[in-house]
C-alpha cells in the first residue's frame, strides 16, 4: 500500500502526470485519501491530458541579471487546479487565459510538473 | 442550528497597544506582556482576575504555556488557536461563548512581535507546502499578487487603485501619532515602487514593525462596573476555504463572504450599517477583496470604491482609520490592531476619532486568504 501522495510522486518519476477522479466525476489535486468534501473515498487515478489554460499569474523580480520568474495557477481541462510555472515565456508574452500543456522537467533532484505554451 | 451567539451579553473592557513601531531590546514576549498588563489596568481589573488566555505569537508555537508562565497565570482555559492574523477574532468568539456560559470570567487575548528590531523581516515559520514550494512562490506574498493579477483580469481594477488603498492608509496613519509610517505618499510614488511580484510592490505591501496589543473581555453586565467604557462584543464569525491559493475556487471570493454575513447576521445589522471598518491590509488587493465580500461594495467594483476617495479620510466609509497594516504598523499578524482601532473608534478614544460612532467592524485575514475573521463591536446603545 503506498499513500496516494507518494503514488503521485512515483509516477511523476516514471514520466506520468497522474490525477484522482472521483466518483461524481471531478478531478482531484493534490492527491487525497479521499475526496474533499464529501469525504467519498471511491477514488480513481487517471492520466491527466496535461492540457490546461492559466487561471492566474505572477512575475517574481530577481535582483539583475537574474530573470524574473513566473508562479502560476494552472485549470486543468479535468477540472482541478494547480500551482506551477510557464517555461518559455516572458511578461509580455505571458498571459491569463494562455493554454499550456504540461511536460515533466526530470533535470533536478526531483521531477517537477512544468507547462510550455501549447496551441489547441 | 448554528450561528447562536450571545450579542452583546460579553464585551471588550480594556485595551492597550505597546511598542507599536520600534522598540529594539525587547522580546515579543516583553512587549506582549506589557500591553497585556496595560490592558488589565484599562479595565480596572488585576492580573490575578484573568482566569483564559487567548494567543497566538508568530514565533512561539508554545506560546499559550509560555505566556501564561511569562506573567504567572494559571488559567482554566488556554487557546492558542492560530490561523494567522485572524486568529484573535476568532479568539474572540469562544471567549464571549465561554464567558456567556460561566465557564469562564475574563479572558484575556494579546499578541506581540519584535519583528522589526529583531531581523526585520516577517517573523514566520509557515511556509508553501509542498505542492507549491517547488515554483518558489514568495510566501506568503506571491499568492495575494495571484489573487491580484486575477481581480485586475475580470474586473479591471488597476495598479492606481491598489495604490488609492495605499495612499488612504497613509492620509490616516499621518494623523495618528501611534502610525510608524508617515509622510507623503503619492500616486507617482506607488507606481514608481519596487515591483516584487507582478503586481504587487513595495508599496503594496504591509510594514515590517514591532508591537503589541491585548485585549480584555469580560461580560457585559461586569465591564459596566469597570474603569472603561465597555465595547460590547454583538457578533463575530469565523470561516476557513483553502489554505493554499491554488485551492481556492476563485480567488477573487475569500472566505470574508461567509465571515462577515455570518457575524452581521448575529449582530442583526447590515453593511450599511457600518460606520467605520478596521480591515486586514496586509496587502493593498486585500482591502479591495474584504470590501467586496463583506458587502461594502459590489463584486468587482472594489478598485473603483476605494479609487473614489470612500475609504480615506472624508469618504463615505473611513477604513483602517489607524493607518492599518500599510501605514500604522504589522508585527506579523495584525488582526488584534484592527480590533483594538475599531473598540476605540466605539470609546470615542482613537487618534483620528471619527463622530458618534455606534458599530464598527473589524476583519482579520490568515495564511494567504485563507482564514477569514469578523467581529462587529457596538456602543452600549446597540445593546
Amino acid at each position: 500500500m503506498t499513500s496516494p501522495a507518494s503514488h503521485w510522486r512515483e509516477a511523476l518519476a516514471q514520466g506520468r502526470f497522474l490525477l484522482q477522479r472521483a466518483g461524481d466525476g471531478s478531478a482531484i489535486f493534490p492527491p487525497r485519501l479521499a475526496a474533499p468534501g464529501s469525504g467519498t473515498d471511491d477514488l480513481e487515478w487517471i492520466e491527466a491530458s496535461g492540457l490546461g489554460t492559466v487561471y492566474t499569474l505572477s512575475w517574481v523580480q530577481r535582483r539583475p541579471p537574474a530573470e524574473p520568474y513566473n508562479v502560476a495557477l494552472i485549470d486543468l481541462d479535468e477540472g482541478a487546479r494547480l500551482m506551477s510555472r510557464v517555461e518559455g515565456m516572458t511578461p509580455e508574452t505571458l498571459r491569463i487565459g494562455q493554454r499550456v500543456s504540461a511536460f515533466i522537467d526530470s533535470s533536478g533532484e526531483q521531477p517537477v510538473l512544468l507547462f510550455r505554451a501549447w496551441e489547441d | 442550528m448554528g450561528d447562536i451567539f450571545p450579542r452583546g451579553r460579553t464585551a471588550i473592557a480594556g485595551l492597550a497597544t505597546f511598542g507599536v513601531g520600534e522598540t529594539p531590546g525587547y522580546s515579543s514576549m516583553e512587549l506582549t506582556a506589557k500591553a497585556a498588563l496595560l490592558a488589565v489596568a484599562d479595565a480596572g481589573l488585576t492580573l490575578p482576575e484573568v482566569d483564559a488566555l487567548f494567543i497566538c505569537q508568530p514565533d512561539d508555537f508554545f506560546a499559550g504555556l509560555s505566556f501564561a508562565e511569562y506573567l504567572g497565570l494559571q488559567p482554566r482555559y488556554t487557546d492558542n488557536n492560530r490561523t494567522g492574523g485572524s486568529a484573535f477574532m476568532s479568539h474572540m468568539a469562544v471567549a464571549a461563548l465561554m464567558l456567556e456560559a460561566g465557564y469562564i470570567d475574563c479572558a484575556l487575548i494579546a499578541y506581540g512581535s519584535n519583528q522589526r528590531s529583531n531581523g526585520g523581516k516577517l517573523a514566520t515559520k509557515i511556509t508553501s507546502n509542498a505542492w507549491d514550494s517547488p515554483y518558489a512562490p514568495l510566501f506568503p506574498l506571491t499568492s495575494y499578487a495571484l489573487a491580484a493579477a486575477r481581480h485586475m483580469h475580470e474586473f479591471g481594477t488597476t495598479r492606481e487603485d491598489l495604490a488609492a488603498v495605499a495612499m488612504a492608509a497613509r492620509a490616516w496613519a499621518n494623523t495618528n501619532p501611534e502610525a510608524f509610517a508617515k509622510g507623503p505618499l503619492t500616486m507617482e510614488d506607488c507606481l514608481s515602487a519596487r515591483m516584487i511580484s507582478t503586481p504587487i510592490s513595495v508599496r503594496d505591501c504591509c510594514l515590517v514593525t514591532d508591537g503589541a496589543a491585548a485585549i480584555v473581555m469580560t461580560r457585559t453586565d461586569r465591564a459596566r462596573d469597570l474603569a472603561a467604557a465597555p465595547v460590547p462584543l454583538l457578533g463575530a464569525a469565523a470561516a476557513t476555504w483553502w489554505n493554499s491559493i491554488a485551492q481556492s475556487k476563485d480567488v477573487t471570493v475569500t472566505a470574508a463572504k461567509e465571515s462577515g454575513a455570518r457575524a452581521m447576521a448575529m449582530a442583526g445589522v447590515t453593511p450599511p450599517d457600518i460606520q467605520t471598518a478596521q480591515l486586514y491590509d496586509a496587502f493593498t488587493i486585500n482591502t479591495v477583496l474584504f470590501l467586496e465580500d463583506l458587502g461594502f461594495c459590489p463584486k468587482g467594483e472594489g478598485g473603483r470604491f476605494v479609487s473614489s476617495g470612500a475609504i480615506a479620510p472624508g469618504g463615505s466609509l473611513p477604513v483602517n482609520t489607524n493607518g492599518g497594516g500599510l501605514s500604522c504598523c504589522h508585527p506579523g499578524m495584525y488582526g488584534l490592531f484592527a480590533v483594538i482601532e475599531a473598540a476605540r473608534q466605539i470609546r470615542g478614544s482613537a487618534a483620528n476619532q471619527l463622530p458618534g460612532i455606534d458599530l464598527a467592524l473589524a476583519h482579520g485575514n490568515g495564511g494567504t486568504l485563507s482564514s477569514q475573521a469578523t467581529v462587529i463591536l457596538g456602543s452600549m446603545a446597540t445593546v
